[in-house]
């Protein structure tokens, strides 16, 4: 691998042992992937919530903090994935005040060295959104396949070690999605549904993203007019969370899809219809109509999504015995605390917590803690990891899951 | 008389030694072990029950999210710690982790690592070249 002067001043511990444990890192990632050279890279976004962290993971961060500012300081401007622990109303879901200090020591070792308290999986929705062809060392893989895909940025996914040796380098090792070669598609798609509600669109990604061998397939997705955020939110974070996937192609619609097939035009060409969508649905049907929490989340929730939420909630209210959940990040949180959203939410009696995701808030222990077993979504990506922590899924329009949490029973 | 299988050159520096243990399943450390008893514990797993302490454990892929690259410290860090990981396909997190909580790890042989191997086999590995000795292997007699 050809390191740049400064790579090796570093490796040399000439910036201190942080550095050079970074810069370590990075080199034996990159020589596991046959990086030629590594790239300066624009930010960094960390998975540090404490349930991936655990202990050990957290007596790290407190150790690289014990370090002097020069030695430990990030050197992009560097942010965080949700976290464990809304610290405003973690009691309201019975969490533990332990986790909440376990919290308190990853955000205080995290700001030690710089690193803004973000804790979102929206940043690029709402904070500052990546640039076409940006190096980037993103941790959530949501987060990396929308920058990836719709903006044209370059990353992999990160996970926390590596984006915080990015972080402590400005550096990543150049292999898998920094380089062209990368970015074509692999497979091809013709989409013959009309896309109507989010969760279709979260079920058209889990569709594709199953459909992925490998982290280098790239899906190519032909027959989508047009599209909003929200909705390629959606789409992508179900097709990474399924497949393991980190980009994708629309014709017509996103910055690399015109050139994405230029070495790989006879490509067999796999169809999805309403048909298939409705089949993904109707996997998580119920044996009965119980129902304890609905939950909107993953990815956090747009100000867009929070608005509609709180005009579906007006003048009703959510039935004794089911709990609703929406989570998104502290800056939305803040947007619709002044603009009366979250009255709306909490006053038909649901709870809007800020900078957590649900699936990365020790969720095996809120379900005992809470007695929660049956969860009703709209997000494809949730009911593919929470059932994984011993919840029972199902998906269903926004709609559905404010009607069912009003009527106290899956309608 | 010792077999080599030839891999990718991986993650770890120096000469690790232990017993492996196969299966064609892949490999999640979020969900599919138990830290606290050392055992593969995802119930619909080939491994399930096994005990993963002091051993090589060979599996097909690397599955699960960006949590693990954390996790793998977490479970290097513990009570119960796997010697090394072989895997056919290895993907970015897990690599990531592996260097990060100083797991030895190599893939992409020019065999299938799940078949070429069986639990017991004794093992020498050489992540920086990689390498693997099968340092007994009582059916087989020879393996490139």
């Amino acid at each position: 691998m050809r390191l740049s002067d400064l790579d090796q001043a570093m490796l040399a511990g000439e910036m201190g042992g942080i550095r050079a444990n970074a810069m370590r890192h990075m080199v034996e990632v990159g020589g596991f992937f046959d990086a030629e050279h590594l790239v300066d890279i624009g930010q960094a976004h960390i998975m540090a919530d404490t349930e991936a962290l655990g202990e050990v993971g957290i007596a790290y961060l407190e150790g690289l903090a014990e370090a002097s500012w020069e030695e430990r300081r990030v050197l992009v401007p560097t942010i965080t994935d949700p976290r464990g622990a809304d610290f405003k109303a973690y009691d309201r879901i019975r969490q533990d005040r332990a986790i909440l200090r376990l919290e308190e020591r990853a955000r205080d070792a995290l700001q030690s060295l710089g690193v803004m308290m973000t804790d979102t999986c929206i940043n690029y929705q709402t904070l500052m959104p990546p640039v076409k062809g940006e190096h980037l060392a993103f941790g959530d893989t949501g987060v990396c396949i929308y920058s990836n895909s719709v903006f044209g940025a370059r990353t992999n996914f990160e996970g926390g070690p590596s984006a915080l040796a990015a972080a402590l380098t400005g550096r990543t090792p150049a292999y898998g999605f920094h380089l062209d070669k990368h970015r074509h598609a692999t497979h091809r798609f013709a989409i013959g549904a009309d896309l109507a509600d989010l969760v279709d669109w979260g079920a058209l990604g889990a569709l594709i993203g199953e459909r992925m061998g490998s982290y280098l397939d790239v899906p190519y997705l032909e027959g989508i007019e047009t599209a909003d955020s929200d909705q390629l939110k959606h789409l992508g974070a179900a097709m990474a969370s399924y497949g393991s996937t980190a980009l994708f192609h629309i014709a017509g619609l996103t910055p690399e899809a015109g050139g994405a097939l230029d070495s790989s035009s006879d490509l067999p060409v796999t169809r999805l219809d309403r048909s298939d969508i409705e089949a993904y649905k109707a996997r998580f049907a119920m044996q009965d109509d119980g129902l304890d929490v609905v939950v909107f989340a993953a990815p956090q929730l747009s100000l867009m999504e929070l608005h509609r939420l709180g005009q579906m909630l007006e003048g009703r209210r959510v039935a004794d015995g089911v709990t609703l959940i929406a989570a998104t990040n502290p800056e939305m949180k803040s947007a619709a605390d002044r603009m009366g959203v979250t009255d709306r939410i909490e006053g038909a009696g649901a709870i809007l917590l800020e900078g957590v995701c649900f699936y990365q808030m020790h969720a095996r222990e809120l379900a005992a803690a809470n007695g929660w077993q049956r969860l009703m979504t709209n997000s494809a990506k949730l009911a593919n990891i929470i059932a994984g922590y011993g919840y029972v899924p199902s998906v269903a329009s926004m709609d559905r899951c404010v009607a069912s949490a009003v009527a106290g029973k899956s309608v | 008389m010792s077999a080599i299988i030839q891999g990718h050159p991986g993650i770890g520096r120096g000469v690790f030694e232990g017993e492996a243990l196969c299966a064609s399943d892949g490999f999640s450390a979020r969900y599919d072990l138990d830290l606290e008893r050392g055992v593969f514990a995802r119930p619909g797993h080939q491994l399930h029950g096994e005990s993963f302490a002091d051993r090589i454990i060979v599996l097909d892929i690397a599955k699960g999210g960006v949590a693990s690259a954390w996790m793998l410290n977490v479970l290097m860090q513990g009570r119960y710690r796997p010697k090394a990981l072989l895997l056919n396909k290895a993907n970015p997190i897990m690599a990531q982790g592996a260097s990060f909580a100083q797991m030895p790890l190599i893939d992409r042989f020019s065999v299938d690592i799940t078949k070429a191997l069986k639990t017991g086999d004794r093992l020498r590995l050489h992540p920086v070249e990689g390498r693997v000795e099968v340092l007994q292997s009582e059916e087989r007699e020879e393996l490139v």
